[in-house]
């Protein structure tokens, strides 16, 4: 299978080129479900060139909540549950920052001080470890409990994606909220549906794509900013963990911080998503790249990765 | 000490129309060097005044002449980070005629016309006023509303550019709402930090009032017109959130004392308040301060509620410059409102009772009072 990570595209749209290079002629399926009850809305996804047809993932979970009530009920309430963990996990996180920072600026003998770094973050990384692994037995109670993969109310879904999936080439997949994305590609369980199809996905839907979700912002207009964990991916893609619109949102003028961010996710590679970017990967590896930049734990930027 | 600045450099030299050609043409004016700002004006006058609204300094203060040339400089000493507005004062017959600086092309737009604007050391025009080309553009149109109160009135609205009636938004309403689009780059603002998520889509009424100084300033009938004629009506028609916490006034000077008052008549209505250099004026003893009666209902208000402070809002955002002679007025305010419990920030800004100021603190008041999808939207 060959999967196309890109970057925003809302300026520079170039997944139709990409369409051209592969030869898909389509139609392509797409999700569009990031951009919740907008999802059918024009121009979220650029010109093709080729016909697509809408999977409507966010309307049809909201359809699948609405007419299985308790099922949906429960659903709600595990992301309740989800959603204050992640704040008490930035509490964390953001106590462990400020810890970092203070040890950062102390005048000791520079070694003490590398190995000081790295236990900074190595502290972080058993809280993200601890989040991640908390939100697995989450989601695995919810599961055993609720196997929605089995209920009618989902497979009704599922039966009338997969006839729509069945003519198409391939699968695109659009940026927007990436939570929400990830919980309806969850949901319909819609990679199983797809096959061998190329897989072509922006943003948001890129990071869906990873084994890690992880979420940014280095310039908030309050607070410091970071990075956290949102969960697994989809794992499509095996050792990177993308970064969309990066100069926007990260401080790469910064080797401090981004050799911290490359340490913190190390053996995932941080690999930056521009406009324009673009990362290839055939069985779950990424083999080419373009107008990308790393982010390396000696702090500096590897361009054009791998 | 004048630790080497420009400006005595070239009084050590020569004072001929080539040094003074060299020196206009070496350099950029207003003169920013450290923490000193150096003034120059160049033509015949028989006196040159800065004149500006810098509160703390006296707000005219004489050039020197430079012997044999018909240039005229001031140096002052101004902090890191200070935005100054000015214009000079030329006397020539006795009489003394007011302009923009003409060596400095830097202006900033007000009601009134346009000052001259010097940027002290570190202080940096924010990106974020600047319209970016990736940011979508929202709709402004012209509305009309047939109140009760005040009948016929006009206000802009803005829809975010991916406005639709099926979601809810929260709504911010705008006093002196045109001149903050005029003289503050309000939509821009508003497109940019949509555009970067820093605030949600969000839906602004920019309202205007034809008498502002009395409406403004804790009248019922302002009050009763917002909160049961426009908003009501903005609810109604639009997909709005309609509930305190998506319910913000906005305002400064007059307007925020609108703002505020509005709220204080209509406890928990508006769950979220941005005042930019409030003329809170209050007295300590009697009922009327300094300021004249223009400000006298607005001193009752004030020193009520300072005598009696209820928690009126959620989330209130403060913000004043340092230059102004509201300061005072401000930060006595802030402390009342937070012993309310309601959670307030108060920033503080080096510049004066203008539009940029409040344009400057734009980002930090809206991206407070509501946070933008930051961590979670990826387009």
């Amino acid at each position: 299978m060959t999967v196309v990570l890109t970057g925003p595209q809302y300026v520079l749209p170039h997944v139709g080129g990409v369409l051209r290079e592969l030869k898909v002629r389509g139609p392509v399926a797409v999700v569009t479900a990031g951009w919740q009850e907008r999802e059918t809305d024009p121009g979220l996804v650029p010109d093709l060139g080729v016909p697509t047809v809408n999977l409507t993932l966010h309307s049809r979970a909201e359809d699948v909540f609405a007419k299985d009530k308790d099922f949906g009920a429960a659903y709600k309430e595990r992301q309740t549950r989800l959603r204050m963990m992640q704040d008490f996990y930035r509490v964390r996180l953001d106590h462990a920052r400020d810890a970092a920072r203070a040890i950062s600026v102390r005048h000791v003998d520079a070694v003490l001080l590398a190995e000081e770094r790295k236990a900074s973050v190595d502290a972080v990384r058993n809280l993200d470890r601890d989040h991640l692994e908390r939100c697995a037995a989450v989601n695995a109670t919810f599961e055993a409990k609720w196997p929605f993969t089995e209920r009618e109310s989902v497979t009704r879904h599922k039966k009338e994606l997969a006839a729509l999936i069945q003519p198409t080439d391939a699968l695109l997949i659009a940026g927007g909220h990436v939570a929400v994305l990830l919980n309806r590609l969850k949901l319909f369980d819609l990679l199983a549906l797809v096959g061998n199809r190329t897989l072509i996905a922006w943003s948001a839907g890129a990071m869906t794509l990873c084994e890690l979700v992880v979420l940014f912002h280095e310039n908030p207009p309050h607070g410091q900013g970071g990075a956290e964990l949102l969960d697994r991916g989809l794992g499509v893609v095996k050792g990177v963990a993308v970064l969309p619109s990066p100069r926007l949102r990260l401080r790469l003028d910064d080797p401090i911080n981004v050799g911290n961010f490359a340490m913190r996710f190390e053996p995932l590679a941080c690999v930056t998503l521009d406009h324009g970017a673009r990362l290839v990967a055939k069985r779950g590896k990424v083999v080419s790249g373009a107008v990308t930049q790393r982010l390396m734990p000696d702090g500096t930027i590897q361009r054009g990765w791998p | 000490m004048s630790g080497g600045r420009a400006i005595d450099t070239f009084l050590a030299g020569p004072h001929t129309p080539d040094a003074q050609n060299a020196f206009l043409s070496a350099h950029s004016f207003p003169i920013v060097e450290g923490s000193h700002i150096t003034f120059i004006f160049k033509g015949a006058a028989d006196a040159v005044h800065l004149k500006h609204w810098v509160y703390g300094l006296p707000s005219s203060q004489t050039l020197a002449k430079v012997d044999g040339l018909d240039l005229w400089h001031l140096t002052l000493g101004v902090p890191a980070k200070s935005r100054i507005e000015y214009k000079l004062e030329v006397v020539r017959g006795g009489k003394g005629e007011w302009m923009e600086d003409p060596l400095n092309p830097n202006r900033a737009r007000d009601p009134f016309g346009a000052n001259s604007v010097a940027h002290g050391e570190g202080y940096e025009t924010p990106d974020w006023i600047e319209r970016d080309p990736e940011a979508r553009t929202g709709l402004v149109d012209e509305v009309m509303l047939d109140s009760k109160t005040f009948g016929r009135r006009t206000f802009g609205l803005y829809l975010p550019a991916r406005y639709r009636r099926s979601r809810r938004y929260p709504l911010l309403v705008v006093h002196d709402g045109h001149d903050y689009q005029k003289y503050a780059r309000l939509q821009v603002i508003l497109d940019n930090l949509i555009h970067r998520l820093e605030i949600p889509d969000i839906v602004v009424c920019m309202t205007s009032s034809p008498d502002r100084l009395v409406e403004y300033a804790n009248d019922e009938r302002h009050a009763r017109f917002l909160t049961e004629d426009l908003v009501p009506h903005l609810e109604k028609t639009l997909p709005l959130e309609a509930r305190p916490q998506g319910r913000c006034l906005m305002g400064a000077s007059f307007g925020a004392v609108a703002a505020l008052a509005a709220a204080w008549r209509r406890p928990g209505f508006y769950g979220r308040l941005l005042l930019q250099s409030g003329s809170f004026a209050f007295a300590d003893i009697g009922a009327r301060n300094h300021r004249g009666p223009l400000f006298d209902p607005i001193v009752r208000f004030v020193n009520d509620l300072r005598a009696d402070p209820i928690a009126v809002s959620e989330k209130v955002f403060i913000s004043c410059g340092t230059y102004e002679s509201l300061i005072y007025e401000n930060r006595s305010l802030a402390p009342v409102l937070e012993g309310t419990g309601m959670d307030v920030r108060y920033v503080e800004s080096r510049d004066g009772h203008n539009w940029e100021n409040w344009r400057d603190r734009l980002r930090e008041g809206l991206s407070w009072l509501f946070p933008g999808p930051l961590l979670l939207v990826y387009e």
